[in-house]
């Protein structure tokens, strides 16, 4: 093929605005690539001088000290991690249950009212559930829940210490309450593009209802159930506003699930305006990189997830 | 009366420093950034001067002292303001020399929440500075329940609030705690944010007073301004004469005359734990950062005319926003200063 051909096949091709477009598309999917590796250089590059003086250390130090300019992220990457984790563990089952309710068992003019408010609720601002948050959830949780908690469970290290109200068990319920209508919402969608030919060849071989739901559609729908779980981690991992209103903000680990506590964006959004000298700017900006790499670990983790099992169930398929 | 003092003077001033006042208005957009707590007052100021000159826009971002002092460092802003002064280091980081201007007053007061306690309480420095090092814990320790004869305390723990934003206002407060105890300033130090030995942290003030009003048992520390403009009841403490007052208008500009007599030329001082028996002691100056050279003479004109009017009407509107306005020595040494900004290149 020579070239004046293939040039007059490019111009061709021009023409009819194909080469075009996939050039325009070509150019706005890098953008993404390039914005996401300018992220992580700017602040790799900004973080450089908390970086030189602490180290690796920096993960594993547990002091936040902006007058002698000592800065660890340890309590700030234990608060993420523990109030996502309490999040998960109340709003997955939480969620899953109703995402089956409203694709499986719901009339489905019941099931379309309440998803509408499942997906207003995704819709609200964190602020606004940060508000809930302390003016609710925290007094309930002072006179009602952590007290009941204690007299049952209260020799648990989980569970002692004063009653507060803030710290880490309230923000992972804020949390939950936060991340429940995302997981709902995506799932239903998937619990309903199951063909109903998986439902209708269970329920044909004698399975009840209960079982075609857990032992068929479930399965059928796994990818989705854990792309919506990693969907609603990635928010609970970087939620701040809400969190900072009832974490209690005290960069401490504790084993108590009533302590006060502080999360990784928290903290950032919290000094990082008044920040007074270079390396207290320096060891923020450093935390924001730990959160953006954890996000990426986490994300990394789901992928390899879905690609070992959906391998495992094509082998068993 | 005090006011017309300063009105006189600076008319009288202000012709001889702006010959070609009359012939050229200021003019322009002048951007600045910096200090939350005086941001009502600010803003009241920016709008007024922007009637009086419609030409002339000045646009104000409250992102914060540190931020403040960051950009007028970097040059991004035409004006920085600060709650804490400058620190020599950061001074020496400047390309161009900024100046300090005291626009007003603010104080920083206890707030407290304790079952079944309905009076005013007495704080004394030595009672404040354990408390909020987590050295005394209980509401019935001796220390606090020594001036406070008569008001029944309750043996029950104490919970501290404090900010979990960096602010200037933990800057006065961890700064008058650092005058008053030697532990705290060896332990804990001042800065916009500490590491604090005990409690849980509010964001803003609303956070702070917000948990506070919920928790049992609990103290805080709130700007004047928002304790006042919110009706909530404040403690008072005892001075360096040794005397209990509640901050007010009054015992902040008492604090500020206190300290005109000591007042550093380039303006930056702490009026914590200030001498003078009506002084309240938790107070601060809260100052515009100006660099000392400005190159575009229509913005360096439109400043220096801002600052003049600052200092005289401007100092009038602080009082009704409950900021204590400046003392008129203080008000006389700026408008000396004025001088030494460089308009032009």
């Amino acid at each position: 093929m020579d070239s004046a051909f293939g040039m007059r096949g490019l111009i061709a091709r021009l023409r009819k605005g194909d080469e075009i477009a996939h050039l325009i598309a070509l150019l706005f999917a890098l953008t993404l690539g390039i914005i996401t590796v300018l992220i992580a250089m700017e602040l790799y590059r900004n973080s450089a001088l908390s970086r030189a003086k602490f180290g690796w250390a920096f993960l594993a130090t547990s002091i936040w000290d902006p007058v002698t300019e000592v800065f660890g992220a340890a309590p700030f990457i234990y608060g993420t991690l523990v109030t996502s984790a309490v999040a998960l563990a109340i709003a997955v089952p939480l969620g899953v249950g109703a995402a089956v309710f409203l694709a499986e068992l719901a009339p489905r003019r019941i099931s379309d009212a309440l998803t509408l408010l499942i997906e207003l609720l995704a819709a609200v601002p964190s602020v606004v559930y940060g508000l809930i948050g302390v003016a609710v959830v925290v007094p309930v949780m002072r006179q009602h829940i952590e007290p009941a908690l204690q007299r049952v469970a209260g020799s648990l290290p989980l569970f002692s210490g004063p009653a507060y109200g803030v710290g880490y068990l309230t923000a992972g319920i804020v949390l939950a309450i936060m991340i429940v209508p995302f997981i709902v919402s995506v799932l239903r969608e998937i619990l309903l593009a199951v063909p109903r030919d998986q439902r209708e060849a269970a329920l044909a071989l004698g399975a009840t209802r209960w079982e075609s739901t857990w032992g068929v559609v479930l399965p059928y729908a796994r990818l989705g159930v854990y792309g919506a779980v990693f969907l609603a981690l990635g928010r609970a991992l970087g939620e701040t506003m809400a969190v900072t209103m009832v974490i209690g903000n005290r960069p401490q680990i504790a084993a108590s699930l009533l302590a006060p506590g502080y999360s990784m964006a928290a903290v950032i959004a919290n000094e990082f305006t008044e920040a007074t000298g270079n390396m207290n700017l320096s060891a923020l900006i450093e935390i924001g990189l730990v959160l953006f790499l954890l996000t990426m670990i986490i994300n990394a983790f789901a992928r390899l997830l879905i690609l070992v099992t959906t391998r495992k169930g094509s082998v068993v398929a | 009366m005090l006011a017309t003092a300063v009105l006189a003077s600076a008319c009288s001033s202000s012709p001889a420093e702006h010959p070609t006042a009359t012939t050229s208005a200021p003019r322009g957009t002048i951007t600045g950034a910096g200090a939350t707590f005086p941001y009502p007052l600010y803003s009241k100021w920016f709008d007024d001067y922007h009637k009086r000159h419609p030409d002339v826009q000045i646009n104000y971002q409250s992102i914060g002292s540190g931020g403040g002092i960051r950009q007028v460092l970097a040059g991004t802003v035409d004006f920085g303001a600060t709650d804490g002064p400058m620190t020599d280091e950061q001074l020496a980081q400047a390309k161009v020399k900024i100046l300090h201007f005291p626009t007003v007053l603010g104080a920083v007061v206890p707030i407290y929440n304790i079952e079944g306690v309905t009076q005013e309480l007495k704080f004394t420095p030595a009672a404040l500075a354990g408390i909020f090092a987590g050295t005394v814990n209980k509401w019935n320790d001796p220390a606090i329940a020594g001036p406070n004869a008569g008001v029944k305390l309750p043996a029950s723990d104490i919970v501290v609030v404090h900010r979990s934003d960096a602010s200037g206002t933990t800057f006065v407060w961890t700064d008058y705690l650092s005058k008053v105890s030697d532990s705290w300033l060896s332990k804990i130090g001042r800065s916009t944010s500490v590491n604090w030995p005990v409690g849980l942290g509010g964001k803003g003030n609303e956070g702070v007073s917000g948990l506070v009003k919920q928790t049992p048992n609990a103290i805080g520390y709130v700007e004047l301004v928002y304790a006042v403009q919110n009706q909530f009841s404040y403690g008072s403490v005892q001075n360096a004469a040794g005397s209990f007052l509640k901050a007010d208008l009054a015992s902040v500009t008492a604090a500020a005359a206190s300290a005109a007599a000591i007042m550093p030329d380039d303006f930056r001082v702490s009026i914590t734990n200030a001498a003078g028996a009506n002084a309240y002691p938790i107070a601060t100056f809260t100052w515009l950062l100006i660099p000392e050279q400005i190159p575009d003479a229509a913005k360096g004109k439109t400043i220096v005319d801002f600052l003049g009017w600052m200092l005289a009407e401007g100092q009038q509107m602080a009082a009704p926003l409950t900021y204590a306005p400046l003392p008129k020595e203080v008000v006389a040494k700026e408008q000396q200063a004025i001088g030494k900004i460089r308009v032009g290149s």
